[in-house]
């Protein structure tokens, strides 16, 4: 096998993956705090990706603004959805969260289709993200360099955030006994908004991201992405943090090197990441990070 | 002073409480004993927020905490302890006392009751690291009350302390109790080991399905035949 063929698809494989890592971790810890998939969390990313299309196209903006301001738009979208399609319905049986969030999902997907027009729009490029570096004979994209580097300082500074900070002290408590956590004066709904906000702020971030990678913007485009990043999580060990980086990277190395080296399988790159997960939950049913306990979902 | 009026709590179509009435003043133990199903645990949730009651109010000082959120409520001063213990399990035992300050913000304050809970209960001290889900039931009890000290409460209301613990470690949880109510803390205690709460209390109410039935001082509760029936488990 060439050496430089390797370490090219090594290259590509590591900044899908830290994509994937990005939006499964917004899946992972909504999970871990509510026990709700949030299926809405691909449409999350979407939207993220078309307000700094429309920031930058529209608006004008220059791109670090535009971007810093769809992060932002997007985090506060997030808080928003909670509020109005899972806060209410809190205390009814978990299939009525689940239906909400499924018709959130189609919502939002709908409504951007009405909004900002069924037909793809590719976003202009920026040449700090848009360069080739060449490493000898390996050449990538100069975005499929960042990723990895934000995806790690995140999930450093999450780790941080939930290991050692009294906010990340709360969550955890939340995440075991809400009645409990009450009776700590932990205001819940606070620390529940708090995980969306950060969870869709991700979600833009690795939008935003994506589009940097695949320029083209349309209203379905987080569909397959939030898909494939919630079995990342669940691969990680659905509500662990490390693990849904953990399931990210896996999926995403998986994927680059069966379409590189099993060529005749590219046609089953979206089904990859089903067989994982089914190989994964066979050997280990709570995820390579999870832990062993029942799940009520 | 902690004020009960009329209370009513339905879940559904079951009547839980079905207006209740009672009083906790201030420095004073007042224990509230009945069978188990009896409304108990109704009552203090309905108290600190986690139940909304139909009808009725609670009052702390003669402020209404009713329709407060438990926060609030918390934030107060009426603080509970509740029934099987609810530590945080996957959180050290540091950790389950540094949430029980939550809301306060007087460092030197926390650090102090910090030091208090551990000269009550050693055992805390000597394992502060560990997670509280590997602690004992009795150290875990230690733990659901030091967690409550560590928000300052003035009013601490227990939810049957002395569940599924050996007689000796409920002795010494007893005995805690007294030793906090010393300190000027009003305690509401909730029990089915009716002889325990009485002893240590300066009032005692009877819960049976969702009403009062009894009530006298601790002494006279524990002397009535009706109670030494029902009970102490004492056959006439
Ligand atoms: N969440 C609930 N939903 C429905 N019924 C409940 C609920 N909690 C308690 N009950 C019922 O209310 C009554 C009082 O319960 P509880 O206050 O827990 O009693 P105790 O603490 O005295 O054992 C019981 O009949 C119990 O079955
Ligand atoms: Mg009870």
């Amino acid at each position: 096998m060439d050496r430089s063929l390797l370490f090219q698809q090594l290259a590509n494989a590591l900044s899908l993956g830290s994509l994937y890592a990005l939006i499964a971790i917004g899946y992972t810890m909504v999970y871990g705090i509510l026990r709700l998939i949030n299926f809405a969390h691909g449409d999350v990313f979407m939207l993220g990706a078309y307000i700094a299309f429309y920031a930058v196209s529209a608006a004008a903006m220059p791109w670090w603004a535009a971007f810093a301001v769809a992060i932002g738009l997007t985090g506060l979208f997030g808080i928003g959805l909670e509020r109005v399609a899972y806060r209410p319905l809190r205390d009814s049986p978990k299939i009525s969260i689940m239906i909400s969030a499924i018709g959130a999902s189609f919502l939002i997907e709908n409504l951007g289709v009405v909004v900002f027009g069924g037909r793809p729009k590719s976003f202009a490029s920026i040449p700090l993200f848009d360069t080739v570096v060449h490493f000898g004979s390996v050449s990538v994209l100069s975005v499929s360099l960042f990723i990895p580097v934000f995806t790690g300082l995140i999930l450093a500074v999450l780790l941080w955030i939930v290991g050692r900070t009294k906010t990340g002290m709360a969550m955890r408590a939340v995440s075991t006994d809400v009645d409990a956590a009450r009776l700590m004066a932990i205001d819940v709904n606070r620390v529940i908004s708090f995980t969306f906000g950060v969870g869709s702020l991700l979600a833009a971030l690795g939008g935003i991201m994506w589009t940097m990678k695949y320029p083209q913007l349309n209203p379905l485009m987080g569909v397959m992405p939030g898909l494939k990043c919630f079995i990342a999580a669940v691969i990680g060990g659905i509500g662990n943090i490390a693990g849904a980086v953990l399931g990210g990277l896996l999926l995403g190395f998986i994927e680059i090197m069966v379409v590189a080296f099993l060529p005749q399988l590219t046609g089953y790159r979206d089904a990859l990441a089903f067989v994982l997960l089914i190989v994964v939950l066979m050997a280990k049913p709570s995820g390579l990070l999870g832990k062993r306990q029942a799940v009520k979902v | 002073m902690l004020a009960i009026e009329k209370l009513s709590v339905h879940y559904g179509g079951i009547h839980a409480l079905q207006g209740i009435g009672f009083e906790v003043p201030d420095g004073k133990i007042v224990s509230l004993i009945g069978a188990n199903g009896a409304g108990k645990s109704t009552t203090l949730k309905s108290i600190v927020g986690l139940v909304k009651p139909s009808s009725g109010t609670a009052s702390w000082n003669g402020e209404a905490l009713t329709g407060l959120p438990t926060k609030d409520i918390v934030e107060r001063g009426v603080v509970l302890v509740p029934e099987g213990r609810r530590v945080f399990a996957n959180l050290t035992v540091d950790e389950n006392l540094t949430l029980g300050a939550y809301a306060r913000k007087d460092k030197d304050g926390i650090a102090a009751d910090r030091k208090r809970v551990f000269e009550l209960f050693p055992r805390l001290d000597e394992r502060k690291r560990q997670k509280a889900g590997t602690l004992s039931g009795g150290e875990q009890q230690m733990l659901a009350v030091g967690r409550a000290l560590m928000s300052r409460p003035k009013l601490l209301m227990m939810d049957e302390p002395s569940l599924g613990l050996a007689p000796i470690v409920v002795k010494m949880i007893f005995g805690i109790v007294r030793e906090i109510n010393r300190t000027g803390v009003t305690v509401l205690l909730i029990e089915q080991n009716a002889k325990a709460a009485l002893e240590i209390a300066d009032r005692g109410y009877v819960l049976e399905t969702g009403r009062i039935t009894l009530q006298g001082s601790g002494a006279e509760l524990l002397a009535d035949d009706r109670v030494r029936k029902a009970y102490l488990g004492e056959a006439q």
